[in-house]
C-alpha cells in the first residue's frame, strides 16, 4: 500500500488548518478533529456490522450446529463428534469431494484458456480505447443477468432433440442422438464454463492492460519471436489477474450446488448438493458438517492461490 | 496504422466464437419464447404467436410470478442503496491503515469466496434458533450484502488508488471542512464509478439465488420462483419469463451505462479531467 506515504503530508495539512483557522472548529461535529483511527472505525462501522452479523455469525452458527444431533423432525443442542465421524467414514463423502474437485479443475482449466485468450485479443490487438471497452462490456453483460435464465437457456441445444444433435444428425456425423450431451458431465461443465469464464477475462484484462507497452518492444526489439514475448513477457506479468480469476471459478465452482443440480439433472453430485440434500431432509447438523468441511477445503486452496498474488497491490 | 498480423484474425475469430457462446443460448430463448401455443421446448417452432407472454400475465397454476418480480425489484433497489452508501464508506475508510483494517480486509475475501449456501445455511440456522422468522427484507437483505459488498468495495478500492489527492489538498488548502471536501469534491469526481457499484449491487442481488435459498422466507423473490418454476413447468412460458428477465436485466444495464457515459461527458465538458485514468 502506497497510501501512507501519500496521507503523511495530508495529515500536516490537517493539523496545519486547525491551528490556523481555530474558527472552523465551531461545528458540534466535525471528521477533521477525530484521530485517524477514530474515522476509519466509524467510516467502516456498517461494513463491519453486516460482515459481522451475516457472515461471521453465521459461520460460527454453522460450526457449532455442526455437532449437534438430529432427529427425524428437529434438531437439538449437543456436543458429539457423529456427524464428522459418519461424514469422514462413508466412502460417499470422498467420492463426492473428488467429483467436486475434477469439475474444479476441469473448469478452471477451460476457462483460464478461453479467459486468457480472450484478454489477450482484447488488451494487444484491439487497438482503440472505445473498441476495447465496447468489447470488453460485451463480455461482461452476461454476467449482470440470471444465471439460472443462462442454464435454462442451454436446454434447447443439449436436449435428445435439441439443436446440437439435430444439426449434426443433418450433417450426417451421428445417427442416434447422443445421450451424454444434457444431464451429464459435460453438459455441468459447459455451463460452468459458460457462466464463469467472465470471471477469468475481466481480472486478466485488467492486468493485460496495465502491462506497459515498451517492455513488449523491447522483448522484440531483442529478437523475441510473438510466442517467446507471450511466454517470457506477457504471461509472468499477468500472473496476478490469472491468480484472482482462479480464485474466482475454483470457489464458484467448488461451492455451487444449483449448476450441477440443474444442469446433471440431479444424476451427479458435488459438495454443495450434498449439503443442500441435507437441508432439504432437514439434517442440519449433517449439512452444517459437511459445510464446515467444505469451507475448510475452499480457504486451503484460496490461502494456496493467494501465496501468488497480493490482492491490495493489485487493485 | 500497421497491418495487421495474421495472429489478430484468428484471435478475433476465437473472440467471435466466444460472443456467440456467450449470448446464443439467450438468443435461441428469447426465439423459442414465440413458439406458437402447441411449441414445444425446442425447434421447430410450430407457428409464432405471443401466446405465451400472454400466459405470464395470467392466473399461474403454481406460484406468483408479479409478486415475486415486485419483492426482487424492491429488494435490489435497498441492496443497491446500501451497497453503494457501505462501499463508498468502506472506500474511504481504507484510504488509511487503521487497528483493524486488517481484518475486515480478509472478511471482505472470506466473504467473496465462500459458497453461497453456506451464508444461506447459516443466516437461516440463525433466525430459526433465535426464534425470529425469516424474510427476504431482513434475513435475505443481509445475506445478498455478503455477495455485492465485496464487489463494491474492490471497485471503491481500485477507484480509491487510482485517485489523485491534490484534488482534495486543493479544497482543503482553501477552507474545506473534510466532509465539504468529500461531499463537494470527492464524491463528483468519483460519481461515474458509483454508478457501477450501483450497477452491481442491483442486478447481483436481482439475480442472486443461493444466498436468498433459506432466507427469504415464505415469499419467493423472482430467481426463486424462477427455479421453482424449472422443476414443474414443461411448456416455453418459462422461456418466455427468461426472456422477460433478461429483457429487464438489459434495460436496467443500459440506463446505468447510459448515465456513465453522459455523466463522463459532462465532467470533460465542463474541463474537468478529475476523474481520469481511473476506468
Amino acid at each position: 500500500m502506497t497510501d501512507q506515504t501519500h496521507l503523511m503530508p495530508n495529515a500536516h495539512a490537517k493539523s496545519n488548518a486547525q491551528t490556523s483557522r481555530p474558527t472552523r472548529s465551531r461545528a458540534p461535529f466535525s471528521l477533521d478533529r477525530l484521530p485517524g483511527a477514530v474515522t476509519g472505525w466509524l467510516l467502516s462501522l456498517p461494513l463491519a456490522l453486516v460482515l459481522a452479523f451475516f457472515l461471521v455469525l453465521p459461520i460460527i452458527m454453522i460450526v457449532i450446529v455442526s455437532f449437534w444431533g438430529a432427529t427425524e423432525f428437529s434438531i437439538y443442542p449437543a456436543f458429539q463428534f457423529d456427524n464428522y465421524e459418519f461424514l469422514l467414514t462413508s466412502p460417499v463423502t470422498y467420492q463426492v469431494f473428488l467429483n467436486t474437485i475434477k469439475y474444479a479443475v476441469i473448469t478452471w482449466a477451460i476457462t483460464l484458456v478461453i479467459g486468457f485468450t480472450v484478454a489477450y485479443f482484447l488488451a494487444f490487438h484491439v487497438r482503440s480505447l472505445t473498441w476495447q471497452i465496447v468489447l470488453f462490456l460485451l463480455c461482461t453483460i452476461p454476467f449482470w443477468t440470471s444465471n439460472i435464465i443462462r442454464m435454462i437457456s442451454w436446454i434447447p441445444f443439449l436436449g435428445r432433440n435439441g439443436i446440437a444433435n439435430s444439426a449434426l444428425i443433418s450433417m450426417g456425423v451421428i445417427d442416434e442422438p447422443l445421450e451424454w450431451l444434457l444431464f451429464s458431465d459435460f453438459s455441468v461443465i459447459l455451463a460452468f464454463v459458460h457462466l464463469y469464464t467472465l470471471f477469468m477475462v475481466v481480472p486478466i484484462f485488467n492486468t493485460m492492460m496495465r502491462i506497459d507497452k515498451s517492455l513488449i518492444e523491447a522483448a522484440y526489439d531483442n529478437g523475441a519471436t510473438g510466442f517467446q514475448t507471450l511466454t517470457n513477457v506477457i504471461i509472468p506479468l499477468t500472473k496476478p489477474g490469472i491468480m484472482i480469476g482462479s480464485i474466482f471459478v475454483v470457489t464458484l465452482v467448488m461451492g455451487d450446488f444449483i449448476t450441477v443440480r440443474f444442469m446433471s439433472g440431479s444424476q451427479k453430485a458435488n459438495v454443495g448438493r450434498l449439503i443442500s440434500n441435507d437441508i432439504a431432509l432437514l439434517q442440519y447438523p449433517s449439512a452444517a458438517a459437511t459445510a464446515v468441511i467444505l469451507l475448510v477445503t475452499v480457504l486451503i486452496v484460496i490461502s494456496v492461490l493467494l501465496r501468488f498474488v497480493d490482492i491490495r497491490k493489485e487493485l | 496504422m500497421e497491418k495487421r498480423p495474421r495472429s489478430f484474425y484468428v484471435l478475433a475469430s476465437i473472440f467471435a466464437i466466444f460472443l456467440v457462446f456467450l449470448y446464443g443460448p439467450t438468443i435461441t430463448i428469447a426465439i423459442l419464447s414465440f413458439q406458437g401455443p402447441q411449441g414445444g421446448l425446442t425447434f421447430p417452432m410450430r407457428g409464432v404467436s405471443l401466446h405465451w407472454f400472454h400466459d405470464l400475465f395470467q392466473q399461474q397454476a403454481v406460484g406468483d410470478i408479479w409478486g415475486s418480480f415486485a419483492r426482487s425489484l424492491v429488494l435490489g433497489l435497498m441492496v443497491m442503496v446500501t451497497t453503494v452508501v457501505v462501499s463508498v464508506m468502506g472506500g474511504l475508510a481504507f484510504r488509511k491503515r487503521f487497528p483493524g483494517s486488517g481484518v475486515i480486509f480478509y472478511l471482505i475475501i472470506t466473504s467473496l469466496v465462500i459458497p453461497s449456501i453456506l451464508v444461506s445455511l447459516g443466516v437461516g440456522l440463525i433466525f430459526s434458533q433465535t426464534g425470529l422468522s425469516v424474510h427476504w427484507s431482513t434475513s435475505g437483505f443481509g445475506s445478498q450484502l455478503t455477495w455485492t459488498l465485496p464487489f463494491g468495495l474492490l471497485i471503491m478500492f481500485a477507484v480509491f488508488n487510482r485517485f489523485d489527492k491534490s484534488y482534495e489538498e486543493a479544497a482543503r488548502d482553501q477552507g474545506a471542512s473534510a466532509w465539504q471536501t468529500i461531499r463537494y469534491v470527492v464524491l463528483p469526481i468519483i460519481a461515474p464509478m458509483l454508478i457501477g457499484v450501483a450497477l452491481f449491487g442491483f442486478t447481483l442481488s436481482y439475480d442472486e439465488f443461493a444466498r436468498t435459498l433459506l432466507t427469504a422466507g415464505s415469499y419467493n423473490t423472482l430467481p426463486l420462483e424462477i427455479y421453482g418454476m424449472t422443476t414443474n413447468v414443461t411448456t416455453p412460458v418459462i422461456f418466455a419469463l427468461g426472456t422477460l428477465t433478461t429483457v429487464f436485466s438489459f434495460i436496467i444495464i443500459g440506463v446505468f451505462l447510459t448515465v456513465v457515459v453522459v455523466m463522463r461527458k459532462r465532467q470533460a465538458r465542463l474541463g474537468s479531467d478529475a476523474g481520469q485514468g481511473m476506468m
